[in-house]
């Protein structure tokens, strides 16, 4: 029987880099074999240790389960101690991952679309060209970024009650 | 740059189809050299997969916007993954030549 195939993971946008190098090294040249973290450990890294989210949260994020969130975790973590103590480069890439975007609602030709480049801003709407659009959300988010992301987590998830819960942990986060 | 438009029929006048995956002809414009193609979607009557196959498509012309009534919610990921810019349209009345109007502002 074939294992079953894993659920794609949400990944909110890609690293600014591609990877690390060690330098200083003692015993010459670090050894050629870099270390894969793929973008899934970056991810949960990122909302872990950047963003301060708790486990069940950022699971939520990534639409994985919280137990798969804390294995995806464990390996990011795994992975970067090995490159730290054997001297390896640190290479990002691969993993199972979809990328989310932000989405526009234009007022002069009534139409919505996202924005599939973040490091560039949209500067007019791509079908009429003008200017005369405003950042869309499917549901009314409210103040501060915890929330916020919340809330459109909340789109992606069938489970109301974990969603729930998760949105009462970031309003105490925002408090 | 290419965009995909979906459409009900093979020709200026046809309305936009409302759905991406099973709609009945793709639009292919080339906003440089203003050509047009029409292509019949292969996938139109197939029993599943019939949104991810038609990406595979596009995506095989090069296409960097696409502009439909609505996307899957399998669509959505994927196309976030390849870059490419979806324009969702819900007004059912536009006709192809007003969205390429549109398009040449």
């Amino acid at each position: 029987m074939s294992p079953r195939t894993k659920t794609l993971r949400k990944v909110l946008s890609p690293p600014i880099i591609k990877g690390f190098n060690p330098y200083g090294s003692e015993a010459g040249k670090p050894p050629a074999e870099p270390v894969l973290l793929m973008l899934e450990e970056y991810e949960a890294l990122r909302l872990c240790d950047y963003d301060g989210f708790n486990q069940l949260q950022a699971s939520v994020m990534m639409g994985v389960s919280r137990p798969t969130f804390t294995r995806i975790y464990a390996a990011a973590l795994q992975k970067i101690a090995r490159a730290f103590v054997e001297g390896r480069r640190l290479s990002i890439k691969g993993g199972k991952v979809y990328f989310d975007s932000d989405w526009f609602y234009c007022h002069s030709c009534k139409c919505y679309f996202n924005n599939p480049d973040k490091d560039k801003k949209l500067e007019q709407c791509p079908l009429c060209g003008k200017s005369d659009f405003v950042p869309f959300d499917s549901e009314p988010a409210g103040e501060g970024t915890g929330k916020r992301r919340c809330d459109s987590v909340n789109k992606n998830t069938g489970d109301q009650s974990l969603s729930l819960s998760v949105n009462e942990n970031c309003d105490n986060i925002n408090r | 740059m290419k965009i995909a438009i979906t459409s009900t029929g093979n020709t200026l006048e046809s309305l936009i189809d409302s759905s991406f995956g099973r709609c009945s002809w793709f639009v292919i414009y080339d906003t440089e050299n203003k050509a047009m193609e029409f292509l019949p979607n292969p996938f139109k009557e197939a029993a599943e997969a019939s949104g991810s196959s038609a990406v595979q498509l596009l995506v095989q012309k090069k296409v960097n916007k696409i502009v439909a009534g609505d996307f899957g919610m399998k669509i959505k990921p994927m196309l976030d993954s390849l870059r490419i810019q979806m324009i969702v349209v819900k007004d059912p009345q536009l006709q192809i030549n007003q969205i390429i109007e549109l398009l040449n502002h």
